[in-house]
C-alpha cells in the first residue's frame, strides 16, 4: 500500500503546470498521481496535456470535459447559470473541441468516472465534482458538514476526493472521515499570486493532507494563450493570479475573497 | 392525489434534500407588490411568522437529513424579529440566504449581518428584490419611493461588506437580454459596488399577479408523458416550511394539494406536477435557489 499519493485537479489545458506538479509530487516521494479530470479548457493546445499524464504515469478519471468532448456534446455541462459564466465556457469549450482529435475524445470516453481505492486505511473515493453528479460545485463554504456526512455514507468512504471548483479545501467530518477538495493546477486558486496547487496525501499515524504550491512557467503559457488568441481575460488570470471569468457561480465568501 | 388526475400529470422523483426553505415571515409583508405570487400583504395571514423554536425543530431534522442549504423568505422576513437569532443557529449549520425587499436594512442590522457571515465558515447570502432599472416599474409595483429606499439599503450592505444579489423579475422588457442585464451590473458599478451580481426571475401567474396581468392558459399544462428531469426541477431536491407545514416549493405554498407533510422526513417523496406553475418551472427551467 503507497504511503504517498499525489491528487492533481483540473488541469485546463496548463500541461506546463501538470508537468511542473507531477515532478514535484515525484521528488516529494509521491508513488501514486491522480488527476480528477477537466483535462482540458482556458489554456492552449490541449492535447500536450496527453503525454505529461503518459509520461508520469497518472491515473486519470473524467471530469465533464471528458464526458462532453467524448460524446461531442455541444457544451461543456461545467453546470453554469448564469450567462456571463456560460459566454466565457463556451469560448473555453469550442477552443478545446476544436483542437482535440477524435482518438483522444475515443480515449477520454473509456476513462472512468470514478475510482476507488484503499489508502492510510480509508476506503478513498475520487471524483470530478462529487459522486453523485460530476459537474456538482462542491465549495467550502456551501458544503457543510451534515451534507458530506450524508454524501460519504451513501457512497461507502472515509475519504472523498473532488475538483471541479478550482479552489482547494478541506473538511474533517466526524467518525475520522475528510473530504477534500484538491483544487486545480490549471489555474491559481483567485488567490492573487500565479502558483497553482496539488493535494499530496500522506499515511502516517494518522492522514495527513497538504496543499503544495507550484511555481511553473506562467509567463510561457501566458504567451501560448495569446498566440493562440484565447480571451485576454484568461491570460490575466494566469499572470495576475486573479480570476475575472466565471465568478457569477462563486458564493458569498468565495466571491468575498478575490479581486473581482 | 386522486386517481384520475395523477393519470394526467407527470410525477417528479425525489433525490435527496438538499435545500431547506422557511417561510420565515409566513404571508406577511410590508408591502404589498402587484405581481406578488402569494400575494403578500401586511394583513395577509395565510401563513404566520415561524418562531425560532420551530425552525430549530426544523433545522435538527434537517441536519440529520443531511440539508446543504437553507433559504428564508416570505413576506418580508426581516419582519421577523427572531430572524437574526435563526440565522445565527442556521449558520452553525450551513449556508443560509434571505430574499428581502431591502427595506430594512438600516446600517446596525447590515454591520449585525456582516457579523454573522464573519462568524461562521458558511456563506450567508442576501438577495434584494427589484423590479426594473428605476422607480417607474419598481414603485408602481412595490410602492412609492421604494426603489430608492431599496438600493439605499444594497449600498449599506454593500458599505458593510456583503454583497448582495440583485434578484429582478422579468417584469420590465428585455430585462433578461444580454443588454439588459449589463444595463443592471453597470447601475450597480456605479454605485460602487465593483463585483456587481444579478440574477433574473420568471414571473408566476398566481396570486396577485394573477390579477396584474392574467393567470394560467387551460393548456399551460405538463402533459403526462412530459419528460422531467428532478435535477432540474427543485422539487427533486428541496421542500419548503410555513407555519402550516411543509411544501414541496416556494411557490405552491397557497395550493392545498402542495402540503405534503408536517415533518420533513414525511416529505421525502415524489411530486405529482400537477399545478400550472409547474409548467413555468418545467418550461422555463426556474429554480429559486440562487
Amino acid at each position: 500500500m503507497p504511503e504517498r499519493i499525489a491528487v492533481f485537479g483540473g488541469v485546463y489545458s496548463n500541461y506546463l503546470a501538470l508537468d511542473a506538479a507531477c515532478r514535484d509530487a515525484l521528488q516529494r516521494g509521491a508513488e501514486h498521481l491522480y488527476c480528477l479530470g477537466d483535462l482540458g479548457a482556458f489554456g492552449p493546445h490541449p492535447e500536450r496535456v496527453f503525454p505529461v499524464l503518459e509520461s508520469h504515469q497518472v491515473v486519470t478519471i473524467q471530469g465533464n470535459y471528458e464526458e462532453s468532448l467524448s460524446a461531442s456534446s455541444p457544451d461543456c455541462n461545467c453546470g453554469y447559470t448564469d450567462p456571463r459564466d456560460n459566454y466565457f465556457a463556451q469560448i473555453s469549450y469550442d477552443y478545446t473541441a476544436r483542437n482535440t482529435s477524435a482518438a483522444a475524445k475515443r480515449w477520454m470516453a473509456t476513462l472512468p468516472k470514478m475510482l476507488r481505492l484503499e489508502f492510510a486505511g480509508r476506503r478513498v473515493l475520487m471524483a470530478h465534482g462529487s459522486p453523485r453528479r460530476i459537474n456538482e460545485f462542491l465549495w467550502y463554504s456551501t458544503s457543510p458538514v451534515p451534507f458530506l456526512s450524508r454524501m460519504l455514507e451513501e457512497h461507502r468512504a472515509d475519504l472523498l476526493l473532488v475538483t471541479h471548483t478550482g479552489l482547494h479545501w478541506q473538511r474533517r467530518l466526524p467518525g475520522d472521515r475528510d473530504v477534500v477538495n484538491v483544487g486545480a493546477v490549471g489555474r491559481p486558486p483567485n488567490n492573487g499570486r500565479t502558483e497553482v496547487y496539488y493535494a499530496l496525501l500522506t499515511c502516517r499515524e494518522r492522514l495527513e493532507v497538504e496543499f503544495v504550491p507550484v511555481a511553473y512557467q506562467a509567463v510561457r503559457l501566458a504567451h501560448e494563450m495569446r498566440e493562440e488568441k484565447l480571451p485576454e481575460e484568461f491570460v490575466q488570470t494566469i499572470l495576475t493570479g486573479w480570476w475575472t471569468t466565471c465568478l457569477e457561480i462563486l458564493p458569498a465568501k468565495e466571491r468575498a475573497a478575490g479581486r473581482f | 392525489m386522486s386517481e384520475d388526475r395523477r393519470a394526467t400529470c407527470p410525477s417528479v422523483p425525489f433525490l435527496s434534500l438538499d435545500t431547506l426553505w422557511f417561510q420565515v415571515a409566513g404571508t406577511l409583508c410590508n408591502l404589498r407588490c402587484t405581481h406578488c405570487f402569494i400575494a403578500c400583504s401586511p394583513h395577509n395571514h395565510s401563513h404566520g411568522m415561524l418562531s425560532l423554536a420551530t425552525v430549530r425543530r426544523y433545522l435538527k431534522e434537517a441536519e440529520a437529513l443531511g440539508v446543504k442549504e437553507y433559504y428564508f423568505t416570505g413576506g418580508e422576513p426581516f419582519m421577523n424579529r427572531e430572524l437574526l437569532p435563526i440565522l445565527e443557529e442556521t449558520l452553525r449549520l450551513g449556508p443560509a440566504t434571505v430574499l428581502t425587499n431591502g427595506l430594512f436594512l438600516d446600517a446596525k442590522r447590515c454591520a449585525k449581518l456582516q457579523a454573522l457571515q464573519l462568524g461562521s465558515e458558511y456563506s450567508l447570502d442576501l438577495r434584494i428584490s427589484v423590479d426594473g432599472w428605476g422607480p417607474d416599474d419598481h414603485d408602481r409595483i412595490r410602492g412609492p419611493g421604494t426603489f430608492s429606499r431599496t438600493m439605499a439599503g444594497v449600498r449599506r450592505l454593500w458599505d458593510a461588506g456583503l454583497n448582495p444579489v440583485l434578484t429582478v423579475t422579468e417584469l420590465a422588457e428585455g430585462v433578461a437580454s444580454p443588454s439588459g442585464r449589463e444595463r443592471f451590473l453597470e447601475q450597480l458599478r456605479g454605485m460602487g459596488i465593483s463585483k456587481p451580481r444579478l440574477k433574473v426571475l420568471s414571473l408566476f401567474r398566481l396570486g396577485a399577479e394573477e390579477r396584474r396581468q392574467r393567470g394560467y392558459h387551460p393548456w399551460e399544462r405538463l402533459e403526462p408523458d412530459t419528460k422531467v428531469d428532478p435535477e432540474q426541477l427543485q422539487c427533486g431536491s428541496g421542500r419548503m416550511v410555513t407555519s402550516q407545514g411543509v411544501y414541496v416549493c416556494p411557490i405552491l405554498i397557497d395550493v392545498p394539494g402542495a402540503r405534503m407533510g408536517q415533518t420533513l422526513l414525511e416529505t421525502l417523496r415524489p411530486f405529482d406536477l400537477a399545478y400550472p406553475a409547474c409548467y413555468t418551472c418545467h418550461v422555463q427551467g426556474v429554480t429559486c435557489r440562487t
